[in-house]
């Protein structure tokens, strides 16, 4: 039996006296790419920002390899570090360079010595495709490049668990693809991740189990399958055949372009 | 013209011994300052309800009276108190409290354009909210704060002129002194108000080198966008 990695338990969340989501439990298993999807509104990125404690949930519990971290008097810094955290709008830090964002985590948090953070560093700006772009500011680089720097300083981390949130949702539709890519790279390798986003045919291809998300709580969770053809309820339905109208025709133009657009870049380096 | 010349040549020594003064009030003042700016804008921003109403307190104060009733207060006030203080250091108090009010608004605006995104980003790799203050917020404001912090070090360094009314040998004194022996107000104080000029005028062209080299690509207060 696979290693549960994260357990939330009844995770409820109230914001300026609306609640947000209520009563939310569900479990990741190690290696597991666990995609939400839901309206906009229904707290998927509150539940993740919940579960790496940049936001307090108002009731319920969370596990992260079994131990409880929303005890109080937990060390939540030391939380974070072993979650990875991906924004929709990226959030570098602006004035480092694509290769100090990824190395500033490993000298001030894992106390690294200069060299060998430099190291891991570059090794995971590779990883993204980026190692040509290491000297780069932010301002440098293309939306998807920047999304892919920060994907490469959350993993450098050395993360038990990468959480994203709608990683996709603020690109230009060209440079989507190089994302995703980088995303479906990582759970081939084993990554567990639990995935926010629009992207259905990501999610079809990738995910291990989907969890549709409707107004504060869980409507439905599966696999892609049973989601995608076997949907239990209604509004599960309704919701994708929305979402699959609306991105779907792009998706499969951009898939084909992006798989040229990845390698070019490449190419480049 | 000649003449005026030959006078501004007997006038140097005395202004340049001045401007040296008018320059230590401006230095210690604006780094006394920045000191204090910094810890109130921080104090502002992050802090609990006591360290902001502290800081608002210190702010609304030194920039609500004028200078010239703050160098007073230190140095006529407070040997009421028991507290006497040189002129030397009443002046340079008054400049760096001063100072330190208007320095406090124009970090703390600068810290507020970073937003809480770049402090979210920093907590989220596992960093302390003070690591976060330190290595990724402070970076980022103090280089976006250069611009509109320029005026600061040049507002001060005309306004040191107070000093003058408690005696300190700034450039003002010296230029009423010699003034007053040479019966040339006109010319001493056109002189004055030149040496003024000038080191304003390099003050700036250091200013502008400051914010050249702090320049990071693509990182300015309109692109830094997403």
């Amino acid at each position: 039996m696979p290693k549960t990695i994260l357990e939330v338990k009844n995770l409820t969340k109230i914001y300026a006296g609306n609640i947000v989501f209520k009563d939310i439990s569900l479990s990741v298993d190690e290696g597991d790419t666990v995609v939400i999807i839901g309206p906009s509104g229904t707290g998927k990125s509150t539940l993740l920002r919940c579960v790496n404690l940049l936001t307090r949930a108002d009731g319920g519990q969370i596990w992260l390899d079994g131990v409880e971290i929303t005890k109080a008097g937990h060390n939540e810094d030391e939380v974070r570090a072993h979650i990875g955290m991906v924004f929709q709008n990226f959030l570098l830090f602006n004035h480092l360079t694509a290769l100090d964002n990824v190395s500033i985590g490993l000298t001030r948090v894992k106390h690294l010595p200069k060299e060998g953070a430099r190291e891991k560093a570059m090794h995971e700006l590779q990883r993204v495709g980026l190692a040509d772009r290491a000297g780069h500011y932010p301002g440098q680089l293309s939306g998807g490049q920047q999304q892919r720097v920060a994907i490469a300083r959350a993993l450098a981390m050395d993360p038990r668990i990468m959480l994203f949130d709608e990683p996709t949702s603020a690109l230009d539709p060209e440079l989507i693809g190089e994302v995703l890519e980088v995303m479906r790279q990582l759970a081939r390798d084993g990554m567990t991740m639990m995935v926010v986003t629009h992207e259905m045919g990501f999610a079809r291809e990738v995910a291990n189990r989907m969890v549709f998300m409707e107004k504060g709580g869980i409507v439905e969770e599966g696999s892609p399958e049973d989601l995608f053809y076997r949907p239990r309820f209604p509004r599960t339905r309704e919701f994708l055949w929305k979402i699959t109208e609306l991105y779907g025709k792009k998706e499969t133009q951009d898939s084909a372009k992006n798989t040229e657009g990845t390698s070019g870049a490449e190419g480049e380096a | 013209m000649s003449e005026w010349l030959q006078f501004f040549q007997r006038a140097l020594p005395a202004f340049l011994q001045g401007s040296l003064v008018t320059l230590q009030l401006t230095v210690v003042g604006l780094s006394m300052g920045f000191v204090l700016g910094l810890l109130s804008a921080l104090a502002r921003v992050y802090g609990g309800k006591w360290p902001r109403w502290l800081a608002v307190g210190y702010i609304e104060l030194f920039r609500g009276t004028p200078v010239l009733v703050q160098l007073f207060l230190i140095y006529f006030g407070l040997p009421g108190l028991g507290i006497t203080l040189s002129r030397m250091t009443s002046a340079y108090l008054a400049m760096g409290l001063n100072s330190g009010a208007y320095q406090a608004e124009y970090l703390r605006g600068s810290i507020l354009a970073i937003g809480d995104g770049q402090m979210m980003a920093g907590r989220a790799i596992g960093m302390s909210r003070f690591k976060t203050i330190w290595y990724i917020i402070l970076p980022q404001a103090l280089r976006l704060v250069i611009p509109a912090w320029s005026n600061e070090p040049i507002s001060l360094l005309k306004s040191t002129a107070v000093a003058f009314l408690i005696a300190v040998p700034d450039l003002m004194t010296k230029a009423k002194a010699i003034a007053a022996q040479t019966y040339d107000p006109i010319g001493t104080y056109l002189a004055v108000a030149v040496v003024y000029l000038v080191m304003v005028f390099a003050l700036s062209e250091l200013l502008k080198f400051l914010e050249r080299r702090a320049r990071i690509p693509g990182f300015e207060m309109e692109g830094r966008g997403a």
